[in-house]
């Protein structure tokens, strides 16, 4: 009965790694610009549950908020700097995003501080459902792998059935012909990566009160999202999924079963993935 | 051309090098020696990135393994046998980026990106997690290596010094000579066109696996050097932020130009301790500062004369109507 | 031409690099009557509250003995270690060749104090630890020079092994972060545990300084075992009890650590850390003069409440003080000056101590329990401990 929980451990985590890589796969696959501050969000995240929950009392109103703020740093960001990468080579992007990671980690040295915080998880969902005989599992982590469902859902039926997701896909596939066509790009690219932050951020949010706030967050998931997107393929959003979820099967047992290695596990996951395709499970050659 | 250039460079920086410690205090000589040790490691880079296209996020993986294998070579008291150990420490770096390279030259472009720092990932884990070497404690060297010549002691910071500085003026040396070649020739003609290249015959996976395995080689015998220097190892040392500290000297200095490596270097760490005498949060300066930089430096300081005459040929031709 | 600018320029950087170098030391010079303290700590991150505290402790001890020590004035030299093993080379140096120390302080992470103890062996530079717990710093790499007035990591765990063996536990898991100061206590727990006869189901671990116990945590459900062993320290420590707290295991499988899971963490675990046993040198209610002055002048002065922390900074000033005063402030004649420093009796909240022959402090370990928010001394678990100093080749 146990390992029912360990499967539970796995999926929420997975799902959680998904909602996060899901944002720099899209930013990849439709903007081609290589995101090493994509992390910064998710760590930018957390730390806006951390001070908005602390001005408004409680994560509900915590959270819209902090995804139109995250929004919006998305949106000035694209138009400020990111467009500027788009027919740059991709060192100059690597370097760049690098630079804005150690900006990002400063100014929130400065803002917030450097301490490790805890952010309370709102009462309703504080409780823990019993499982087995010894232990109970939290109703705030099923929370999260509901809403991170529920996110992919509406990820999957926005790019494929609405006309924004159309405009979407024209313009990953062929941009200049989509411009031709009257579709504005340079909009449909700030609001890619508007939407690609705020869903890191958004992550960041609702596992904070998991996972803690600490300064180091943001570097730790951006190595296991760039692990993601490469098993997964670079733009597909079904190969983050399904990439996600074999990691967090993979680090949670890793854990418990081979302990020493389960930091290795996930990359090792990640070089025979590679050996037999090298670009992905779903990549597109 | 060129070789002039490199030469006159290389003698006059060898000279003020050499003439450094008679004027230095002792802590700005351990500087010095550091910003070399580094310098040879931005160089092993370059020949990947500046040279080879190459982008490797991943490079400081066997700058950490090198040092790695002098600690645990290291006996627990006596000084470890120069001799010895530097060529252990070169194979296991070599090898290391052997697996490494077989694996991620299949891969191109972004991919490449990601995969080279993924696997640097692997091994800093590796030695992270496990207690092979002090996990993230890192582990100590009591005493330098010795060279086993009467007269020449590694312990004492100007021997250290010297035998630094001579090393770096021999693989700056070393890779110039590899440029000229036939080999380096052929790898810059793959930066510029790897299809073309193979259109002619070249297998281009096997030169770009020969440069990787050269620049981790080159990169591990930076690693030894701070090891030694140091007598400290940590996992932090092939931790993905330090690959992404010698890409940005790489670029300050100007890529593809050996000296701009040395000059990146000497920058950053001299920036470094400048910055961070003016606040605590000096990252900050130096993350703006690398932005700066990217957008509308990206030749760096080598490249500063080109792009300042770019900027002022192409204003020129604005002001005189030209397209 | 670029050739002969890239020559200026690089003359003209190092010119004035070796010119400022040059004038530097010359300034410092001028007051070498003063002691010239380095205090490393971290000042920044998840032990920054631990630093602090440490810092705090340290210059009230001082001002109590009219802000000299030997009848010197100090003069503080400060470093944000930041709790960093990477930086801590460059860190120590920076005090000890560029601003030339008498006495460097510090430090909290284990892994960073053993670059300390490098540098200061290479350099001989006396060091005083006042609470990173590396075995080693007073073990294999003992020194006469290197003293420590907190604890080894061998000696909060050891006696814990005792107080559960007598508790009727027989099967243990333990869970702690893969780092110096967690194994070395989990192995100290071990060797006692074992010896009585109690067996070790199973050792866990997962990297520093992640907090994601959950797999853990549901491991240990699955193991049923008697009890729970652990070490976790700050924040971590917090999240940990209320996480098992959360996975409904506290009242079913009791969980012990090592006193750092409920030091200066009790407020934030509130009713998740309650009742829970643990063993430190230090607690709530200890009940002597000096503790009780002690407690009273800090929080006065710094208006919050003295904790283990600020009590080993406090013992490390006690501890210069003392030895600088018994060599009338001299740092001629250094065997003499750690000759004087080994025979301090150090006059501690804790209650009085000696130097051990490793340079570690004999201390007594109490048994506390968490009431409220306090953690209430209910005994003394082991008297006099002493680390065994293992591999030190020190005063056989």
């Amino acid at each position: 009965m146990e390992w029912l929980i360990q499967i539970l451990n796995s999926v929420q985590y997975g799902l959680l790694l998904f909602l996060v890589a899901s944002g720099l796969t899209l930013i990849f696959g439709i903007m081609g610009v290589i995101n090493l501050a994509h992390g910064s969000f998710y760590m930018i995240g957390a730390y806006l549950a951390f001070s908005l929950t602390q001005w408004t009392g409680n994560l509900w109103t915590a959270l819209p908020l902090g995804i139109i703020l995250a929004a919006v740093l998305g949106l000035v960001l694209e138009r400020l700097l990111i467009e500027r990468l788009y027919h740059r080579d991709h060192l100059h992007q690597v370097l760049l995003t690098f630079g804005l990671i150690l900006v990002f980690e400063e100014l929130r040295s400065i803002i917030v501080g450097d301490d490790v915080h805890s952010v309370v998880i709102p009462a309703i969902l504080g409780g823990s459902l019993p499982l087995t005989e010894n232990l109970s599992y939290p109703v705030y982590r099923l929370f999260i792998s509901a809403v991170c469902l529920a996110l992919a859902a509406a990820m999957y039926l926005t790019i494929q059935k609405t006309r924004l997701g159309m405009m979407i896909r024209a313009g990953a596939s062929n941009p200049e012909m989509a411009q031709s066509l009257g579709i504005n790009i340079r909009w449909i690219h700030a609001l890619v990566f508007a939407a690609g932050v705020a869903l890191a951020a958004f992550a960041g949010m609702i596992a904070a009160p998991v996972s803690s706030v600490f300064p180091g967050m943001g570097n730790q998931v951006l190595i296991v999202c760039f692990v993601v997107v490469v098993i997964g393929g670079i733009g597909s959003l079904k190969g983050a999924l399904v990439a996600s979820l074999l990691i967090g099967f993979a680090d949670t047992f890793g854990k418990v079963l081979v302990p020493e290695l389960a930091g290795v596990a996930v990359y090792l996951l990640m070089a025979i993935v590679l050996l037999f395709r090298p670009a992905g499970l779903f990549g597109r050659g | 051309m060129r070789t002039r250039t490199l030469v006159l460079s290389l003698l006059a920086g060898v000279a003020v090098l050499a003439f450094f410690p008679a004027l230095a205090e002792k802590f700005y000589v351990q500087l010095v020696t550091k910003i070399m040790i580094l310098s040879i490691f931005a160089l092993s880079l370059d020949l990947l990135v500046g040279y080879s296209g190459l982008v490797s996020l991943g490079h400081a993986a066997y700058f950490g393994v090198a040092a790695y294998t002098l600690a645990l070579a290291a006996p627990a008291s006596d000084p470890a046998n120069f001799w010895l150990t530097l060529p252990l420490s070169l194979a296991a770096s070599a090898f290391t980026a052997l697996v490494i390279g077989a694996l991620v030259v299949r891969t191109s472009g972004v991919y490449f990106i990601m995969v080279t720092l993924a696997f640097a990932q692997m091994v800093y884990y590796f030695f992270h997690d496990t207690r092979v070497a002090g996990g993230s404690d890192g582990m100590y060297i009591d005493t330098r290596p010795s060279i086993g010549i009467a007269a020449v002691d590694l312990a004492d910071d100007l021997h250290f010094y010297y035998m630094v500085l001579a090393l770096l003026a021999g693989v700056f040396v070393l890779l110039a000579l590899i440029l000229r070649s036939p080999f380096g020739r052929a790898l810059q003609g793959i930066k510029v066109n790897e299809q073309r290249m193979r259109a002619l015959g070249f297998a281009t996976r096997r030169y770009k696996l020969a440069a990787f395995v050269l620049a981790g080689t080159l990169a591990g015998l930076a690693g030894y050097l701070a090891a030694a220097k140091e007598g400290y190892v940590n996992p932090e040392l092939m931790a993905w932020h330090q690959s992404g500290v010698v890409l940005m000297m790489l670029i300050l200095g100007g890529m593809g130009t050996l000296l701009g490596a040395v000059i990146g270097t000497f920058s950053y760490v001299l920036l470094q301790e400048w910055f961070s005498t003016l606040t605590k949060h000096w990252l900050l300066l130096m993350g703006g500062f690398i932005i700066v930089t990217v957008l509308l430096f990206p030749q760096g300081l080598a490249g500063l004369p080109r792009t300042l005459a770019a900027r002022s040929r192409s204003g020129l031709r604005e002001k005189n109507g030209d397209a | 031409m670029t050739s002969r600018r890239k020559f200026v320029q690089q003359v003209a950087a190092l010119g004035t690099l070796s010119a400022a170098s040059a004038i530097a030391p010359t300034l410092a010079r001028a007051q070498a009557a003063k002691l010239r303290v380095g205090l490393m700590l971290p000042y920044t991150g998840t032990f920054a509250a631990l630093g602090n505290a440490i810092t705090n402790g340290f210059k009230l001890a001082i001002e109590e003995n009219e802000g000299k020590v030997g009848g010197r004035d100090i003069e503080y030299f400060t470093v944000d270690d930041e709790s960093e093993p990477a930086k801590a080379t460059d860190n120590a140096n920076r005090l000890v060749q560029r601003d030339k120390v008498d006495v460097l302080v510090g430090t909290v992470h284990s892994g960073v104090v053993m670059a300390m103890v490098k540098v200061a062996r290479d350099s001989q530079t006396l060091l005083i630890i006042p609470n990173a717990g590396a075995n080693a710093a007073t073990g294999s790499q003992c020194a006469p020079n290197i003293f420590r007035t907190s604890f080894t990591n061998w000696q909060p765990a050891h006696p814990m092994g005792k107080v559960m063996y007598d508790k009727g536990h027989r099967k243990v898991v333990t869970l702690t972060w893969k780092y110096g100061a967690g194994e070395e206590s989990i192995e100290s727990f071990k060797e006692a545990f074992t010896k009585l006869g109690g067996s070790i189901a199973k050792e866990m671990y997962l990297p520093f300084p992640n907090v994601e116990f959950q797999p853990f945590i549901t491991e240990i459900g699955s193991l049923k075992p008697d009890a729970v062993f652990v070490f976790f320290a700050g924040g971590g420590a917090v999240k940990f009890t209320k996480d098992y707290a959360a996975a409904g295991l506290k009242d079913k499988i009791p969980l012990y650590g090592s006193g750092f899971l409920t030091d200066g963490t009790l407020e934030a675990q509130g009713a998740s850390a309650q009742g829970l046993l643990t063993t430190l040198h230090y607690g709530d209610g200890i009940e002597n003069a000096k503790n009780k002055q002690f407690r009273y002048a800090y929080g006065k002065k710094y208006g919050v409440q003295a904790d283990v922390y600020a009590v080993q900074g406090y013992d490390a000033g006690l501890l210069l003080g003392g030895g600088l005063a018994a060599v009338k402030g001299s740092f001629g004649d250094k065997k003499a000056l750690y000759a004087a420093l080994e025979k301090v009796k150090v006059d501690s909240p804790r209650g009085a101590w000696t130097m051990s022959r490793a340079h570690n402090p004999i201390q007594d370990i109490y048994l506390r329990r968490v009431e409220g928010n306090a953690n209430q001394v209910i005994g003394v678990a082991w008297k006099a401990l002493e680390d065994p100093a293992r591999g030190c080749k020190m005063g056989a």
